[in-house]
């Protein structure tokens, strides 16, 4: 943590950056916190609690400002980075990238290259709990999935914290605000909610890489990560990309393959 | 499942593209094939401009089940706007099945312009497979959500 | 306003009664393992070892999403189904909080400002506020730097503060109350004396809110607002767990010759929240809509409405994903 926190004020000391978007202790667990000078550095921490996704502030012009701004991530927000790069999102001279290893070492990424090369050894995978979700919904007939999605949809309360969490929903006017015409109602309903989040998935059908911030954010607490990930996690066989890599093939809906496999087209 | 089959006539929409499949289907009219009348159909340039969101939004609206048919791979007239919509589907229809929705009730084909007698047969087993299936009152009965909303869920 | 006691089955015997007379009950349910207020038949359904649930209960006065009026077109005539009072259930909502009693006050006042609310007025005369004290808090609450506290009367029709032996001391506070009571009017004795507050939770003052608005009435341009609304991501959860949040939409449900007019909760959290058809958003940044939504709660509701706009529940604190502790973050402005 100090080798972190000494690295961030020396970048905020000699002007390298404008600010350190990295995380600080919260009332229950870390949170966002940005510095803006050397001694607010002191605040940074480090930890497996770090759960936030800063990727999602890359995007916001208001805090990102003109400068250079270094950003310290975990490994999902490495991946949300990587995204947003081959998503044309990022500028690659104004951003410093840093992590911090297994080893407690800070490391800074030159370019993003090397920030691809170095999640390769990060496998993506779901963590017990969510694990044990999704074998239980593959286990239940049709009918009882319909249950379970529209039970949990009936809580949502279109708070949108699930897109306002999300790296890769950085549309200024989203498909919900439309209303010339009206495509997806925005009050809450259950099929209104469960619209909303097949809409959400669909957006983000190759796109998603599975940092659960979605999920994490709801204050109702529905699974709606699980959502994306299984997307991500059929999609990825079917059109050559990997869980968790910039998809290098272009956005999964708006390319296509003349071999594009299916089985119920007759 | 429903009981009364005998009574229940499926309300089917299809959304299909104007090169091919409306002009097929306007081919089995012309040689006078016989196929059932409960589709509506939806003309839209090309497969590529169907919405996922309006399959289900045909759902809502009380329809049992849905056809969305277009050009051939590589007949596409705007090219490769069947390519695009192919890649939807096949996203969309893991995303429903996932969720529970009944994708069974939502027949994909490809259908030319010369196919007449091949939409009539679309239609024809579509219509029986939804007969089978019964009414969608699962989905339609949360479509109606509003009528009786208790504010807790 | 009156006490009285009431033992462990006296309570069963109330609670049973209340359901039989055909109210409908709200209570606390624990369930995905959260807390949150449910339709209940039986008094071992209300959930026990909690601190708070995570939604309030605004939605039984205000609900997420309320049919104003149907219509439908029918040959160049429309004929329109208003909202009808009397299809409004009586209601009672069991075990809620202090904090969550309080939230009436601010809603009522917003509700009834200038026009009459009639669904919310229609469905507040049904409602009937069963509260009970607290007896456990936690870090984000904070009812006595509002004018609340964890044994606080207002808002409420009963106050029920529970004892150790099962039973709980009542104050019936309103005529609603009292006819509530009178259901199982045998369940209840006389008052035995307990000195409430000695089973009440301990929530330190941390802020002294006078010294907030006043404090509040010329920070406009300050620079907090930016530092502290920095990670802020503009979700509504915390306007929408809020007792007092009380911002709307109208939007339209429209099929054709037939249609709903809906109104639904809204934050002045969203960025488009502002927008105007020119195209102008006269609150374009993160740190605008934040400095709203603290000025509003804390400064131009007591100038106007002459109440708060918060009730110390610390509802969105938990539910912000990014912590915006409003606690925090109002005793940082009174050290400021």
């Amino acid at each position: 943590m100090d080798k972190l926190r000494e690295k961030a004020a020396a970048l905020l000391a000699d002007g390298t950056v404008t600010m350190v978007l990295g995380y600080e202790e919260g009332t229950n667990k870390p949170r966002p916190v940005f510095c803006h000078t050397a001694e607010q550095a002191s605040k940074l921490v480090y930890s497996s609690q770090c759960i936030n996704n800063l990727a999602v502030y890359l995007t916001k012009k208001e805090i990102m400002g003109t400068g250079k701004v270094a950003v310290i991530a975990t490994i999902p927000t490495l991946r949300s980075i990587l995204q947003l790069s081959v998503e044309n999102q990022l500028n690659e001279e104004n951003l410093l990238v840093i992590t911090v290893t297994d080893k407690e070492e800070v490391k800074e990424f030159a370019n993003f290259a090397e920030i691809e090369s170095y999640i390769a050894d990060f496998q993506l995978k779901l963590d017990a709990k969510e694990q044990e979700i999704i074998d239980k919904l593959e286990g239940m007939s049709r009918e009882e999935r319909f249950k379970f999605w529209m039970e949990e949809m009936s809580h949502c309360f279109k708070c949108y914290a699930c897109r306002a969490a999300c790296p890769l929903c950085y549309c200024t006017k989203c498909i919900v605000e439309e209303n010339r015409p009206q495509w997806i109602n925005p009050w809450a309903a259950p099929l209104a909610n469960m619209e909303w989040q097949i809409n959400r998935a669909m957006h983000m059908a190759g796109r998603c890489t599975g940092c659960g911030a979605c999920g994490d954010a709801c204050p109702v607490g529905i699974p709606i990560h699980l959502l994306t990930r299984k997307m991500m996690e059929d999609l990825a066989p079917e059109f050559g990309f990997t869980p968790g890599q910039p998809s290098k093939n272009g956005n999964a809906l708006s390319t296509w393959k003349a071999d594009d496999k299916e089985n119920f087209i007759r | 499942m429903n009981n009364n089959n005998s009574e229940f006539e499926p309300k089917i929409v299809a959304f299909v593209c104007n090169w091919c499949t409306y002009a097929g289907a306007d081919l089995t009219g012309t040689s006078r094939l016989k196929y059932a009348t409960n589709v509506k159909i939806v003309r839209f340039p090309c497969t590529g401009r169907i919405d996922f969101m309006l399959l289900l939004k045909a759902f809502a609206q009380g329809a049992d089940g849905v056809i969305v048919s277009g050009c051939h791979p590589n007949d596409c007239h705007y090219t490769s706007g069947n390519f695009h919509a192919r890649r939807r589907w096949i996203t969309f229809r893991g995303l429903l099945d996932f969720m529970g929705i009944d994708v069974s009730r939502i027949q994909y084909s490809w259908v030319s312009a010369a196919e007449g007698a091949k939409w009539a047969d679309v239609v024809n087993t579509t219509v029986a497979n939804i007969r089978e299936l019964g009414p969608y009152t699962e989905y339609q009965k949360v479509a109606g959500y509003l009528d009786k909303e208790e504010y807790n869920g | 306003m009156e006490t009285k006691y009431i033992s462990k089955n006296g309570l069963n015997e109330w609670f049973s009664q209340i359901v039989k007379s055909g109210k409908r009950v709200y209570a606390p349910v624990e369930e995905r393992g959260r807390v949150e207020f449910k339709k209940v038949q039986a008094l071992c359904e209300v959930a026990d070892e909690y601190i708070q649930t995570t939604q309030s209960i605004k939605s039984a006065v205000f609900p997420r999403a309320e049919v104003l009026f149907s219509y439908e077109k029918e040959n160049g005539q429309v004929k329109v189904d208003d909202f009808n009072p009397d299809t409004v259930k009586e209601t009672v909502l069991w075990k809620v909080h202090p904090c969550d009693a309080a939230g009436f006050k601010p809603l009522t006042a917003i509700f009834n400002w200038d026009y009459k609310d009639k669904l919310y007025n229609a469905h507040l005369e049904k409602t009937t506020l069963v509260t009970f004290s607290c007896a456990k808090a936690d870090k984000s609450c904070f009812c006595t730097s509002v004018n609340g506290g964890p044994g606080n009367t207002a808002g409420s029709d009963v106050l029920l503060t529970m004892l150790p032996d099962g039973g709980a001391i009542v104050e019936i506070l309103t005529p609603k109350g009292e006819a509530l009571v009178q259901l199982a009017a045998s369940a209840f004795e006389n008052d035995k004396g307990e000195d409430k507050s000695k089973y009440l939770a301990d929530v330190p003052q941390a802020f002294d809110i006078e010294e907030v608005r006043a404090r509040l009435a010329t920070a406009f341009d300050s620079p907090v607002w930016k530092e502290q609304s920095e990670r802020c991501l503009g979700c509504g959860a915390c306007a929408f767990v809020c007792p007092t949040c009380a911002c709307f939409d109208i939007q339209e449900d429209a099929h054709g010759s037939k249609g709903k007019r809906i109104r639904c909760w809204d934050s002045c959290g969203f960025s488009l929240f502002t927008k105007h058809t020119s195209g102008h958003n006269p609150r374009s940044v993160q740190s605008q809509r934040w400095r709203q939504r603290i000025l509003h709660k804390f400064s131009y509701m007591p100038d106007r409405l002459s109440v708060f706009g918060c009730t110390g529940c610390g509802r969105c604190s938990r539910a912000c994903p990014v912590d915006m502790n409003i606690l925090e973050h109002i005793t940082s402005i009174t050290k400021k």
